[in-house]
């Protein structure tokens, strides 16, 4: 109440400036909290094995740093010496006083320094270790499953935008007897628990041979989706008539009409469906993992980072390289084309 | 009240449609073209729902290991009773996340709207900038997600815990300190804020709603002297309550198949405690790791029958919340 009466009192630009900054740094601030794991991840993926679990390291990639003097490793501690702190090598420990080396001026010899070398901190050096992403690709394994993934979120991509296409069309162009009640059928199977359609899916693919491989994931994505048919159909029940009208006049089929006058028309509203399909195939967990359990070769990112993660729970930076090399690519393509992919959020959320 | 042309052609219209005439050889042709281009949809929908669905109803009467399917044996409903009224898991892993459902829905359904009421604002500068970055998460693969949130929710190394016990000088590291996913009552915590990061569909879909709501509205109400927080409560919120509704379905029957951070953070061992066994994650042990796929078909039918009653209770209360435009008042 105070705040805003005296704000009152103010002119209204100044006041629009104050708001501004008030709320420009609350999004700031909010969003670097949101982001403080992202960074975590960054700067641990490329810190030394020894470094995340030791007491008094920095948050940054570091190395303690040493010297060698006379052929031999001296560790370098920061020493405080009249007000100022020094960098200086431990040459000869002692309970009272130690010997220090300068490292700047190794020429002058050890020299005595009066107190406890053990309450003293190391000094710590920026040590990138990009090698950890080169150690995290290949104990994953990460080509075969990059391969295994991108053929997964093609070809489904592909089956996806084809058969929702199709279905959408038949939804938003033709009379159909029931065709309402069988877009509502539909739109529920959209929040059916997938639980339920499980077990007997699985037991029909074990039984003609198919769990083991990709099939079972692959096929059904051809046979469509509710939540990518209604986004499609939206869009073509916005395209005017006119034009398949003339082409029908003159004499062209709907599958004709379809393929050379709807799919170029609705290049935007494909590229929408098929970027999320693509995102989805790339977050895929759990058909991958009831399906291809035990078959390694075959894993998706998704399941080989949870494999590799049991494997070696231990190795933190690993585990956060390979974590976000497996979301590089998303995060590449969403930044290339997230005007698009934003509008069919709204799109297939929202107007519902 | 009703002009009288629209109520005659509603009847003409009725009129010309009563008797049963003969389908044009047109008309036939339209539907032959439409049923070709449903067709993808009509067969997927028989052979990956309708017809699983009824045999999943089916393979809850039998006990059935698929590994030795001639051993088969059809016990009635014996599977469904277990499940009811002798299993204690069942009903302690549905109580489990139907507890985090309640802690993790309604704190990422406020962060959403907070996050889309305050990009929303005229005064937020680079406001498209923020959209991404707060956006950018929701694509990271959940896998990725759980593992980077493990390591910095780490009770010793983790940012979390070091941050806290900098800024405010209480012991978070540590065996004493806070242990987000060892405890037992900070765990249902400790997983919401990695629900937070899938934040942007909500986020974007809250926007889409603020930017739907009329600047009449507010214009109104400005000249009437309301403040910021009033035309909210009173304007916003009860304008986008459609909204809210659509997400807190989705979120609900989402929460009920939850499974993903549990089985990559513990293998579904429960820990700790056992407090993330979830529903679904019973469910998997039943039916892919015990392969008792009778009981776990059992199982999956009882999740339907759940997701069903709470989407009609949650349209029931609709009525008294969800204001729909339109509507008389």
């Amino acid at each position: 109440m105070v705040l805003s009466r005296r704000t009152a009192a103010l002119p209204k630009t100044t006041r629009v400036a104050l708001t501004r900054i008030a709320l420009t740094s609350l999004a700031l601030a909010v969003l670097t909290l949101f982001l403080i794991p992202m960074v975590y991840g960054m700067t641990t993926a490329v810190k030394t094995d020894s470094q995340i679990a030791k007491a008094g390291a920095p948050w940054w990639p570091a190395r303690e740093r040493t010297f060698e003097y006379e052929g031999k490793e001296y560790d370098v501690y920061l020493v405080p010496i009249d007000g100022t702190i020094r960098e200086l090598a431990l040459y000869r420990p002692g309970r009272q006083s130690s010997w220090f080396v300068d490292p700047e001026n190794p020429a002058a010899g050890p020299f005595e320094w009066q107190g406890q070398w053990r309450q003293l901190q190391r000094s710590w050096r920026l040590d990138i270790q990009w090698g950890n992403f080169t150690r995290a690709w290949n104990t994953i394994n990460f080509p075969n499953l990059l391969r295994n993934t991108l053929m997964y979120a093609a070809i489904t991509t592909f089956g996806a935008v084809l058969s929702a296409a199709l279905v959408a069309y038949g939804f938003a162009r033709f009379r159909i007897p029931g065709k309402n009640i069988l877009f509502m059928v539909m739109l529920s199977t959209v929040i059916l628990p997938g639980a339920v359609t499980l077990i007997p899916t699985y037991f029909v693919f074990l039984q003609i041979g198919w769990v083991g491989t990709w099939l079972p994931l692959i096929v059904p994505a051809f046979f469509s989706w509710g939540t990518n048919v209604f986004l499609l159909r939206q869009f073509f029940l916005s395209i005017p008539r006119d034009l398949e009208e003339a082409a029908q006049i003159d004499g062209a089929s709907p599958l004709r009409i379809f393929y050379s006058i709807i799919l170029p028309m609705s290049r935007p509203a494909l590229t929408a469906v098929a970027l999320f399909h693509f995102f989805w195939a790339w977050n895929d967990f759990f058909g991958p993992l009831i399906y291809l359990a035990g078959h390694p070769d075959k894993f998706p990112i998704t399941v080989g980072l949870t494999a590799f993660n049991n494997l070696y729970s231990q190795s933190t930076n690993l585990i956060q390289a390979a974590s976000l090399i497996s979301a590089v690519i998303p995060i590449a393509v969403f930044f290339f084309a997230q005007r698009i992919f934003l509008e069919g959020v709204v799109i297939t959320n929202f107007e519902k | 009240m009703a002009p009288l042309p629209e109520l005659s052609s509603v009847l003409r219209s009725r009129t010309a449609a009563t008797p049963r005439r003969k389908l044009s050889k047109l008309e036939k042709k339209e539907i032959r073209w439409g049923l070709f281009f449903i067709s993808p949809w009509l067969i997927g929908f028989l052979l990956f729902y309708l017809l699983p669905m009824l045999a999943s109803f089916g393979f809850s009467l039998y006990d059935f290991n698929p590994a030795v399917p001639d051993q088969a044996r059809f016990v009635g409903f014996a599977n469904w009773q277990r499940a009811l009224f002798q299993d204690a898991e069942v009903w302690l892993s549905l109580r489990r996340t139907l507890h985090f459902a309640a802690i993790s829905l309604p704190i990422s359904l406020l962060f959403a709207l907070f996050l889309a009421v305050l990009l929303n604002s005229e005064h937020v500068l680079g406001k498209s900038i923020y959209r991404t970055l707060f956006y950018m998460p929701t694509m990271i693969p959940l896998v990725a997600t759980v593992l980077i949130w493990n390591g910095v929710l780490n009770e010793q190394t983790g940012w979390i815990n070091v941050i806290i016990e900098r800024l405010t000088g209480i012991r978070a590291t540590g065996t004493q300190g806070l242990r987000w996913l060892a405890d037992p009552n900070l765990v249902y915590y400790a997983y919401t804020m990695f629900g937070l990061w899938g934040v942007g569909n909500a986020m974007i879909i809250f926007l889409a709603g603020l930017q739907g709501v009329p600047s009449e509205l507010y214009e109104a109400a400005q000249i009437d002297g309301a403040s910021w927080f009033q035309r909210l409560i009173f304007i916003t919120i009860p304008l986008i309550t459609p909204v809210i509704f659509y997400q807190l379905v989705l979120g609900v029957i989402g929460s009920l198949q939850y499974f993903l951070a549990p089985f990559v953070l513990n293998g579904g061992t429960g820990f700790p405690e056992g407090m993330t066994r979830f529903f679904m994650v019973y469910f998997y042990k039943q039916s892919f790791t015990f392969f008792s796929m009778g009981y776990g078909a059992t199982l999956a039918w009882l999740m339907l029958i759940i997701a069903m009653i709470i989407t009609i209770v949650l349209f029931g209360t609709s009525r008294f919340w969800v204001f729909y435009a339109g509507e008389e008042r």
